[in-house]
């Protein structure tokens, strides 16, 4: 147990998705609490279509909830419209997606920066060598993302989310394309990011032993949470996503 | 780690915008060329048409105004009147007093056929004629001798005979180097010149020239000139051209025309071709094609990058940037396209006005008007699909 989990940096409170109506209505997320605290690891998990990346999205500001709340720090997320939601991912969010993570016309420093050029901040120097020293990319910065092996894209990936130093970072499956070993690597990374710079970060994964690098898992099911674990290791979250199955 | 609050409003330079919207057409060559190709023949074609058409319309003037516009012709003719359809035999003379001449010449008709030799059968004669002329006929119309010299004082009174530029080739005269003979009315007469065109009495270059003096001697020549020429002061055009009639013809001025060869030169300068209309309206339709090409690669480069515009939208690029992003891409296109188009057009140019011994004219409204177009169509072209980028929901562009 963490004693950090103090304040929270973002919460749902009866989070409702429905896509489709009628008889196709489908509800993502079904009235989902949760809060993620702030300086924390959280992992969100659950079987395939229990509704993860919905509320990730729904969290982060890239999509809208049908109904219910959701809060970053003070601010109602959900009241939100299309340029306060482009401005919330751009100045407090940070993104690791699975698949199409890196821009392939940049060189690995631009797509490090694009967030802040896309703010119009500059960077601040001593941050950005830190971070790329830290996932050790001060190499390979002028490749392109086709010049550069999976690991690395990822790893260019969590620079960009640390580079801005946002105040939440989502990760969708971002270890999702990975062989487990650069996996390990990339969740070293993001777990040195929060007990070193005190990155806040709410991973989404299907890898048990993925999810043993946070504080603290959240078990999603048909779009409701049903469980959580502080401090989990990988057998017990194996043990408890099999009950899934049944 | 800090934690911001709203940071101020997000602005691209334009910079980036450029950078970030030539990235595309960088990273897929090959569509780039092809793409922009439509838009390059739209353009070469505008370029070239009108390059050319300045370039040859130049050359024409450059020729008038080496001709001069201050010939005036004097003829009989036009009038309804009760006159005998002639100039007096004094109408030279008169001309010649007037102040503002500067110089004039005359011709009159020879009632003689001309052959190139005796065995040409009678009435063969290939539209060529015979025409006595003063000897400063050349000097007035600024023509020039190919080869041999025209009449002077001195070989005036003796039967000689100069040849149009049309007669000579007609005749198979090229030089003077052997002696050369041409056949008028019934004896052999030795051609002492050759003349160049006269683009401004073009008539004269299908005549074969006798000195007056002669003519009359020897043959059946009028008394009244049939043209009078007149060169006058700059300046003095319109009242020249008012005091001839009453000049030349005190008896009948109402049937005397004047009238002024260059203004037939400077009307086919200022015509527009036919043809010039025609390119230029196939370059507008190939603009337009190539046009409706950059909206279509346009709109396969968003569905082909909608991870890629999820992504800039899920890390803070806002509609406009995405939309703004797509149209620079779209006149980045259009513009490598004009450019190219601009060069084709000036090098068909070039190379077309050089064969002809133009000077090489590229209209500047043409070249920038070509580039300023390609921006156009590259905004309109990309529009569309910049807004359909734009639109797209990044969760949507992501799942992709
Ligand atoms: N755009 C959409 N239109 C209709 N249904 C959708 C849409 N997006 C998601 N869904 C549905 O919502 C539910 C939750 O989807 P979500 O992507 O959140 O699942 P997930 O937990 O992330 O699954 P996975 O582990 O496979 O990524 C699924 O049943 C899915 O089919
Ligand atoms: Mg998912």
């Amino acid at each position: 147990m963490n004693a950090t989990a103090a304040t929270t940096a973002a919460r749902a409170v009866q989070a409702t998705k429905v896509y489709g109506s009628g008889d196709n209505a489908v509800h993502a997320l079904a009235g989902v609490d949760v809060a993620f605290g702030r300086g924390e690891f959280t992992c969100i998990m659950g079987p395939s279509g229990s509704g993860k990346s919905t509320l990730m999205h729904c969290m982060a500001g890239l999509d809208s909830l049908t109904s219910g709340q959701v809060f970053v720090g003070d601010l109602e997320v959900s009241s939100l419209d299309e340029q306060g939601l482009t401005n919330l991912r751009r100045d407090r969010m940070g993104f690791i997606f699975q698949a199409f993570n890196l821009v392939p016309t940049l060189s690995a420093e631009e797509n490090i920066v694009l967030p802040l050029r896309l703010a119009g901040r500059s960077r601040d120097d001593d941050w950005f060598g830190r971070v790329v020293d830290t996932v050790g990319l001060t190499e390979r910065l002028d490749h392109r993302p086709s010049e550069l092996s999976g690991g690395q894209q990822q790893r260019v990936a969590v620079a960009r989310a640390l580079a801005s130093q946002p105040e939440m970072i989502f990760a969708d499956e971002p270890t999702g394309n990975l062989d487990s070993s650069t996996g390990t690597e990339i969740l070293t990374f993001m777990r040195h990011a929060v007990d070193v710079f005190d990155q806040t970060i709410v991973m989404v994964t299907h890898d048990p032993y993925a999810a043993a690098y946070a504080h603290r898992v959240v078990f999603l099911s048909d779009g409701m949470i049903v469980d959580e674990m502080r401090d989990p290791d990988g057998d017990r979250v194996l043990d408890r996503m099999k009950q899934f199955g049944k | 780690m800090a934690s911001k609050d709203q940071s101020p409003a997000s602005r691209l330079r334009l910079s980036d915008v450029v950078r970030v919207g030539a990235s595309g057409p960088r990273a897929r060559k090959t569509r780039t060329a092809l793409s922009a190709l439509g838009i390059s023949i739209g353009i070469a074609a505008l370029v070239g048409v009108l390059g050319l058409s300045e370039s040859s319309k130049s050359a024409l003037l450059d020729e008038i105004s080496a001709l001069g516009t201050n010939l005036l012709t004097v003829e009989a003719g036009g009038g309804i009147g009760a006159g005998d359809g002639e100039l007096p035999e004094t109408a030279l003379a008169s001309a010649a007093r007037i102040p503002t001449v500067t110089s004039a010449s005359a011709v009159w008709n020879v009632d003689a056929d001309v052959y190139q030799n005796e065995y040409i059968p009678e009435g063969e004669t290939g539209a060529i004629n015979v025409v006595a002329a003063d000897v400063d006929l050349v000097h007035t119309l600024r023509g020039d001798v190919a080869d041999g010299r025209f009449f002077d004082e001195t070989t005036a009174p003796y039967p000689t005979a100069v040849v149009g530029s049309v007669a000579a080739e007609r005749y198979g005269i090229r030089d003077l180097d052997t002696p050369t003979y041409v056949f008028i009315g019934d004896d052999y007469v030795e051609v002492v010149g050759i003349l160049e065109e006269f683009p401004l009495a073009a008539d004269l270059d299908r005549s074969v020239i006798l000195s007056q003096q002669a003519a009359s001697t020897f043959f059946d020549a009028d008394d009244s000139p049939s043209t009078v020429f007149v060169r006058v002061l700059d300046g003095t055009i319109d009242e020249t051209r008012d005091v001839l009639p009453g000049n030349t013809d005190p008896e009948n001025p109402e049937e005397v025309t004047v009238s002024r060869p260059s203004d037939a030169l400077e009307a086919q300068a200022a015509a527009d071709d036919a043809l010039t209309t025609l390119f230029l309206g196939l370059g507008a339709v190939a603009l337009l094609v190539g046009g409706i090409g950059i909206a279509n690669v346009m709109v396969i480069a968003v569905i082909e990058r909608r991870g890629e515009i999820g992504l800039r939208r899920a890390l803070g690029a806002t509609q406009a940037h995405i939309r703004r992003q797509f149209v620079t891409e779209a006149i980045i296109l259009s513009v490598l396209g004009g450019i190219g188009g601009v060069a084709i057009g000036v090098a068909a140019t070039f190379v077309y006005a050089s064969s002809q011994d133009w000077r090489v004219i590229i209209p500047q409204e043409a070249a920038f008007g070509g580039l300023v177009g390609a921006v156009a169509i590259g905004a309109i072209a990309g529009l569309y699909p910049a807004m359909r980028a734009a639109k797209l929901a990044p969760t949507e562009a992501l799942r992709a």
